[in-house]
């Protein structure tokens, strides 16, 4: 989410007019939670969806015979840890410390490759005991919901090692750092859905 | 290698497709030929396809979205002549064929006319009132702008190759399940919408941040201009509908594609489940369109009639008002769905208190004009036309917002005639003014009035001879999409409607007269005030069209006069301004980015469409790489020197 070319500038009469200055750090990281404020909207119609077709298990397994929640458990640990060190590699990044952002960046990848991959193991298993998201309408339901939060991950694995390349190819601009600012927004974000997901798919699903 | 995709789908055996086509392609290679003929390329790609201005990004969105309207009109008028003639006959259009041409007029007209056409308008407009130099996020409107052009164009290539959905303009399932709708029709109208539906989101991003975050000094809420508030509405009800629509067509596609049962009637699909989706996006659609063409009408009332717009803070209160009803009142398209009496009272009830905020702006634009000196130019006759059209389209909205009579006029061509009522009278009345209003703002020349005032007319009597006949025979019982009928009582409304589409047509010709002799006539429409209807917002206080960075030194709003007087004093600011206070200005620079990201997005919903998966991976991979090309830029900006500041902003004043 880059092309931040806030234009509002303190030219003209700049001395009356600085109050007025809006920086584009602000812009970039308000628009960019715009944006993630509508991707929780789209995730409330597949949580919505969810709801709705939770119990439409056409004679198919549900939840509580598929889920297992000790591999949640890691999965939920992965993340939320891969938050922290995303938070680290923020300062880091502020502060221009090599040290800290990379090592810090390379923990969340790590992170959150662990947890795509015990995502992909959970779905694999599900799909080779005939509950593939083919077999009824809740297992269609539940593959998009928790595949969608998984494709986002994904794309943020991907988001970071570029944004990890960047910082090496271009050191600690302003706009690289705005775009740091986007992505930490945006994993934390995915956090916040995955508590949402692991409350009401997991949770509530593997006690009824 | 080419997935579904063969000879066979090219539509060698019906001559209105293949016809249609053929002379679509052979006006694109003219045009295509006349510009490099011209040596125009170097011009058009520098100046316009990858311009980030947003005038420019507005202009483009506009002519887009006309482009459209004739395409879209054609469907109409065919349309029209079938059910003309299909009495008692087959008339000439075959069912399938019928099928496909409303569904392409319902989701051109919505999705690449009237929202290019407002988004195109808010563009243009927006920062100008706002006094400020771009949109926040410049090289995303691009993006934009390409990706709701990507749309366009699949849903056009859709005429030639293969087919389009024969599934209305929201393709309900069951019918649109692979089951039964196995071709590749559905898929285009969906890989369309898609694409332009991130486009749009992103628009919504875009203004919503621009409205609340970049203002010139002293530009306060309170001091927006109406059209400014209605931008800020119709994007916050992007942000928050947008991607439910791409939820729900998502869910279609993963049941078309991959076998889910979302939709289906099988495996524990819900049906249902999608007429609610598709309408908590569908319903504050229409307020997406007519909030900005409210907001224009408050511009045209208030320059027309020489006064400020009458209760502006009521105003403001009546279009956020209507942003958060628009959420309340999805079921009403639904009544019929066996919701029950309560529920359907609710959202009957609801539906209906969305006329009070509605009715609140009819009497502030009547009270505007009230003890005004009004001049009757064309934006002036679309402002009172819109006014008397949609007064009637909201009465047949609350009448239909009653459950026991939308019991026995759903889906009926009362219906039809309804929201073609709201959406012609409302929006595209809208946009035609807010065309002939800012045309001169953006090309520095004015629009022939008196064509104008013509187009308007034939247009105005067109429209209530079409529509009026089809609210009779909806009250008949005839139902929407009927290809064939053999009720005589129908039939004498049918050609009364058709006649009406004739005078219409007369209308977008003289539209297009309108525009062709104005270019031809341009030096003696010139304006040269920057300001020709003696307008009092911002966008007339520079000059016209406005330079690059629009305004030379930001405008300063003080006092505590509102926003009543600040054209005056930002010219009066720009006019006693000596050489020495002009500085460098920073404008970003121009990006193909956006352009090269459609193309992209052109290849892989074409080749998702037709299941050439290896192109869809190739695209994805280009898409990425246009990303990271755009984010190694090592100069996003360019610098406007103060001299050449200086030098543009005295030539716009001499």
């Amino acid at each position: 989410m880059s092309g931040a070319e806030a234009t509002v500038g303190m030219h003209g009469v700049a001395a009356h007019a600085a109050e007025q200055v809006i920086s584009k750090r602000i812009v970039v990281g308000y628009g960019f939670w715009i944006f993630l404020l509508s991707d929780i909207v789209m995730f409330s119609a597949f949580f919505a969806t969810y709801a709705v077709l939770m119990n439409a298990t056409a004679g198919g397994p549900g939840g509580r015979e598929l889920f297992d929640l000790d591999n949640t458990a890691i999965e939920t640990a992965c993340l939320l840890l891969s938050s922290f060190t995303c938070g680290l590699a923020s300062l880091g990044a502020q502060a221009h410390r090599g040290s800290l952002f990379y090592t810090a960046m390379a923990a969340t990848f790590v992170l959150g490759l662990a947890f795509i991959g015990l995502e992909a193991h959970e779905f694999a298993g599900f799909v080779a005991r005939g509950a593939g998201p083919t077999r009824s309408a809740f297992l269609s339901a539940f593959f998009s919901l928790v595949g969608c939060h998984g494709l986002h991950v994904s794309a943020g694995l991907l988001w970071l090692l570029t944004m990890m390349a960047q910082v090496f190819a271009k050191g600690y601009r302003p706009d690289i750092l705005r775009r740091m600012l986007c992505f930490s927004l945006f994993w934390h974000a995915l956090d916040i859905i995955w508590v949402a997901l692991f409350s009401v798919v997991y949770l509530m699903g593997a006690a009824t | 290698m080419f997935g579904k995709l063969t000879w066979d789908a090219i539509p060698f055996d019906q001559p209105i497709p293949l016809a249609a086509g053929g002379l679509v392609i052979v006006v694109i290679i003219a045009v295509l030929a006349w510009i490099t003929l011209k040596g125009w390329i170097p011009y058009l790609w520098n100046e316009w396809i990858t311009s980030v201005d947003h005038k420019r990004i507005g202009i483009m969105y506009t002519l887009l979205a006309m482009v459209m309207l004739l395409r879209g009109f054609v469907d109409a008028l065919m349309m029209r002549s079938q059910q003309a003639l299909a009495f008692h006959s087959g008339g000439y259009l075959p069912p399938e064929h019928y099928d496909q041409i409303f569904s392409a007029h319902g989701t051109l007209m919505i999705f690449f006319v009237a929202m290019p056409f407002v988004i195109g308008l808010m563009n243009l407009v927006m920062p100008l009132q706002l006094g400020i130099r771009d949109v926040a996020f410049p090289t995303l409107n691009s993006v934009s702008l390409w990706l709701t052009a990507t749309g366009a164009l699949l849903v056009n290539i859709s005429l030639l190759v293969g087919e389009f959905a024969r599934t209305g303009w929201l393709p309900f399932p069951p019918l649109s399940e692979l089951k039964y709708s196995p071709g590749v029709g559905v898929d285009y109208y969906l890989w369309s919408l898609q694409i332009s539906g991130v486009g749009t989101l992103l628009t919504g991003v875009n203004f919503v941040t621009t409205v609340l975050k970049m203002h010139a000094p002293g530009m306060t809420y309170m001091r927006m201009p109406m059209f400014c508030w209605t931008t800020l509405a119709s994007s916050l009800l992007i942000v928050a509908a947008f991607p439910v629509l791409t939820a729900t067509l998502a869910m279609l596609l993963l049941d078309r594609y991959l076998g889910f049962h979302f939709f289906t009637n099988e495996a524990g699909g819900n049906i249902m489940m999608f007429m609610n989706l598709i309408w908590v996006w569908g319903h504050p659609e229409v307020y997406i369109l007519i909030l900005p063409a409210f907001g224009i009408f408050s511009e045209v009332v208030s320059t027309f009639s020489s006064k400020p717009l009458f209760g502006y803070r009521s105003m403001v209160l009546a279009t956020m008002a209507i942003c958060i009803l628009a959420f309340m009142v999805w079921l009403h398209h639904f009544f019929t769905m066996g919701a029950g009496a309560d529920v359907n009272a609710i959202f009957g009830i609801a539906s209906m208190i969305i006329a009070v905020p509605t009715g609140v702006k009819i009497f502030s634009w009547l009270f505007t004009m009230y003890g005004g000196r009004i001049v009757f130019a064309s934006p002036m006759l679309w402002s009172i036309g819109f006014m008397v059209t949609f007064a009637i389209g909201g009465m047949t909205g609350v009448l239909l917002a009653v459950p026991p009579a939308d019991f026995v006029l759903h889906n009926s061509l009362f219906l039809v005639a309804h929201f073609h009522n709201v959406i012609i009278g409302g929006v595209l009345f809208g946009a035609f003014a807010g065309y002939n209003y800012w045309f001169p703002k953006a090309f520095g020349f004015r629009l022939h009035d008196g064509l104008g005032k013509v187009a308007f007319w034939c247009w105005f009597i067109g429209f209530y001879t079409a529509f009026m006949p089809l609210y009779v025979v909806g009250l008949m019982g005839m139902t929407r999409r009927m290809q064939h009928y053999d009720v005589p009582e129908w039939h004498p409304w049918l050609l009364v409607a058709g006649v009406g589409a004739l005078i219409v047509l007369a209308g977008i010709i003289v539209q297009v007269a309108q525009l062709a002799v104005s270019i031809r006539h341009r030096e003696e429409l010139r304006d040269t005030t920057g300001d020709p209807w003696n307008g009092s917002t911002l966008e007339w206080a520079t000059s016209s069209p406005p330079p690059p960075f629009n305004f030379a030194v930001l405008p300063r709003l003080t006092g505590d006069e509102g926003f009543r007087g600040v054209k005056e004093r930002a010219r009066q600011q720009a006019s006693l301004i000596d050489a020495s206070a002009y500085t460098d200005i920073e404008l970003p620079r121009n990006s193909a980015t956006g352009f090269i990201c459609a193309f992209f997005a052109t290849i892989m919903g074409f080749s998702l469409i037709w299941y050439i998966w290896w192109l869809v991976i190739v695209a994805a991979i280009g898409a990425y790489a246009t990303f990271v090309v755009f984010a190694w830029r090592d100069r996003t900006e360019e610098v406007i020197p103060a001299a050449e500041v200086a030098r543009i902003a005295r030539g716009a004043v001499s």
